[in-house]
């Protein structure tokens, strides 16, 4: 810290007692930031106690387990991985690299702008024209791509920011070696920026896994374990569990709730701890680079 | 004075400009791939738009200007007979399409749950970066990510069964007991206004508290030391240094948490009790949203064969719509004016 606090003999005591307030009331609001985190995270596991078991992954929800619903969340996250990753890093590397003046602005500002959407617009939009219109019904594709749409703007994001992060030395010595644009960003700037996309990617995934608005009018949901039928097959998921089995009566359902609940949890919690790693491996090696 | 977001960044504005001519073939080829995904979400935004306005058209024309200026939300009696028409679109009897209230529900929700995040946001990344040791900081960075990842169905889930009825037995009784009109009455069992908003709050305060954080840590140290050299405590520091120079920049913060509790749906569709055509008496008070009445509605208003429910869940999707499209261009006109670097998107980890 650069700032060491001035506080001394000479500063009065009423302005060391107001400073003394203004860090007591920056301490409340860092507990009050960090408190709901716990208290969900603890009434959600002390909810799931009495579901917890084999059980959850072994049978699926019309016994007492939640396989299918693992199975179709991890569906959708592989399936998301692949298209919003691929067309996120993408258009995050033209943003970056490639664009130039005025479109550059343009699209930019229309993939932060479509980052705001509320998800339950994009729901209600994929039901009316890919399952209605289209006529795919509750599918798979359908739910991929709300889900993908939801997402992509995030990696978009994170993966143009990744590559700026890298020190225009890197560009300028590729150039002087006469390496093409491509050769540059395949063989310098991918690679020194690849940590930095792929935790802002795995966070993006992370959040991913938590939406239900974007799902509850194109996934559906069955009992059956998920497959890879892109039409006309309902996936099953764990937010819907989390959803429905709320209203369902009986304290068999609710604890199944929150089981899935805590199991969405579990996969968010990972993910996070993902990127966290891969966050710290990027950090070395960009130090490394900018000596 | 411009502010950068990430000291890290270049500036957009001194990126390196292509020049088309210095390119080989084949990056013509890769630039040219890269592009259409570039396009990609740009034309999700125009099918967006287009797609809910084809939509909502129906009910435009059956609606007119009394879909603003009427609170009752009624799709109406869909297993009768019996069908109204207007400027040649039928709809069910009864039904009645007005969103008064759910407007009503969804500025007031959101906006108190920015009075609540604003300063929480603002203090906790203040104290964040001047005050707490490096492991503490990155400590806090995950509780900002678990925040932001967290299931808006737990957030619900949370709501209804652990914050809803703690607070309706102690706090909000004491907040009741002041007995300022509108913050008294009966505090019901934690569903409600209050209780979404503070739920919505919570939602929220990952993405003012991280773009605060990265604004703290922009502010520049000269200045900092100046106000130290001068005797300032760092408290008044904060107050003459901090915070002015990062005012613009928590504005459009708070325009995009705005903008996300807004459209938050399912948590507020868990917690707010549901209240369909009808204002709030207090803030206790169950009420309902734009987002949440679509995702609470469309499953019955599928059974409507006039399809004219539909097309007003459409109509009302859309309002939202332009109200986050005006929230988030809001949010990044006033962003531009402090920062080359642009803000963060989505839940804003």
């Amino acid at each position: 810290m650069a700032m060491q606090p001035a506080v001394n003999a000479r500063v009065s005591r009423r302005r060391r007692l107001k400073d003394w307030a203004f860090w007591a009331a920056g301490g409340v609001a860092f507990i009050l930031i960090v408190a709901p985190a716990i208290s969900i995270i603890v009434s959600v596991v002390h909810q799931a106690l009495p579901a917890l078991g084999w059980s959850l992954f072994t049978q699926r929800t019309n016994g007492i387990g939640l396989q299918n619903a693992i199975l179709g969340s991890l569906l959708l996250l592989a399936g998301v991985a692949i298209i919003a990753g691929s067309i996120g890093i993408s258009a995050g590397v033209y943003l970056a690299e490639f664009a130039t003046g005025r479109s550059e602005k343009v699209l930019r500002f229309f993939s932060e702008v479509l980052a705001g959407m509320p998800s339950i617009v994009i729901g209600y939009i994929a039901y009316v024209s890919l399952v209605v219109s289209f006529k795919w019904g509750y599918s798979l594709l359908a739910a991929l791509i709300a889900l993908s749409v939801l997402i992509t703007p995030y990696i978009i994001k994170t993966t143009e920011v990744a590559l700026r992060q890298l020190p225009t030395t890197l560009r300028e010595g590729a150039a002087g070696l006469g390496m093409s644009r491509t050769s540059t960003l395949g063989r310098v700037l991918i690679p020194a920026a690849l940590p930095a996309i792929m935790s802002g990617f795995t966070v993006a995934l992370a959040i991913s896994t938590g939406e239900l608005a974007p799902l509850l009018f194109t996934a559906g949901f069955t009992d059956q374990n998920p497959n890879l039928k892109f039409f006309h097959q309902q996936v099953p998921y764990l937010t819907n569990v989390i959803y429905t089995d709320l209203s369902l009566p009986g304290k068999r359902a609710h604890a199944t709730a929150a089981a899935a609940g805590m199991l969405s949890l579990v996969i968010l919690i990972i993910l996070i701890i993902i990127a966290r790693i891969i966050a710290g491996f990027s950090r070395r090696r960009t130090a490394r680079m900018t000596v | 004075m411009t502010a950068v977001l990430d000291p890290h960044l270049i500036p957009l504005r001194s990126a390196r400009r292509i020049q088309l001519s210095e390119l080989t073939k084949r990056d013509r080829v890769v630039r040219g791939f890269l592009l259409v995904a570039a396009i990609i979400p740009t034309a999700a935004l125009a099918f967006l738009a287009y797609q809910m306005l084809k939509s909502a058209y129906p009910a435009i024309v059956f609606n007119g200007w009394h879909f603003f200026t009427s609170k009752s939300f009624d799709l109406g009696n869909q297993y009768g007979s019996g069908v109204e028409v207007h400027d040649g679109y039928k709809a069910p009897a009864g039904a009645h399409y007005g969103i008064l209230s759910l407007l009503f529900g969804t500025l007031v929700s959101s906006l108190i749950a920015l009075l609540l995040a604003v300063p929480v946001s603002v203090a906790g990344a203040i104290l964040l970066v001047e005050k707490l040791p490096r492991f503490l900081q990155s400590t806090l960075g995950v509780f900002l990510e678990l925040l932001a990842g967290i299931p808006s169905v737990i957030y619900g889930l949370w709501g209804v069964y652990t914050l809803g009825p703690l607070f309706s037995r102690t706090v909000y009784k004491w907040i009741a007991a002041l007995h300022i009109p509108w913050l008294r009455g009966p505090t019901g069992a934690g569903e409600g206004l209050l209780s979404a908003s503070i739920v919505l709050a919570i939602m929220i305060i990952p993405i003012i508290a991280s773009i605060t954080r990265e604004l703290v840590r922009g502010v520049p140290a000269i200045s900092k030391e100046g106000a130290v050299a001068l005797g300032l405590t760092p408290s008044e520091t904060v107050r003459t240094v901090t915070l002015p120079y990062i005012r613009s920049g928590v504005i459009a913060a708070a325009i995009l948490g705005w903008a996300r509790a807004l459209g938050e749906t399912i948590a507020v569709l868990i917690i707010s009790g549901n209240a369909l055509g009808v204002y709030p008496k207090s803030i206790f008070d169950a009420f309902t949203t734009m987002a949440a009445t679509i995702a609470a509605l469309l499953d019955s208003a599928l059974t409507d064969t006039t399809h004219m429910a539909t097309a007003a869940l459409a109509e009302v999707g859309l309002v939202l719509l332009a109200f986050t499209l005006i929230t988030n261009f809001a949010g990044r006109l006033v962003a531009r004016r402090f920062s080359d670097a642009g803000l963060p998107v989505g839940r804003g980890v």
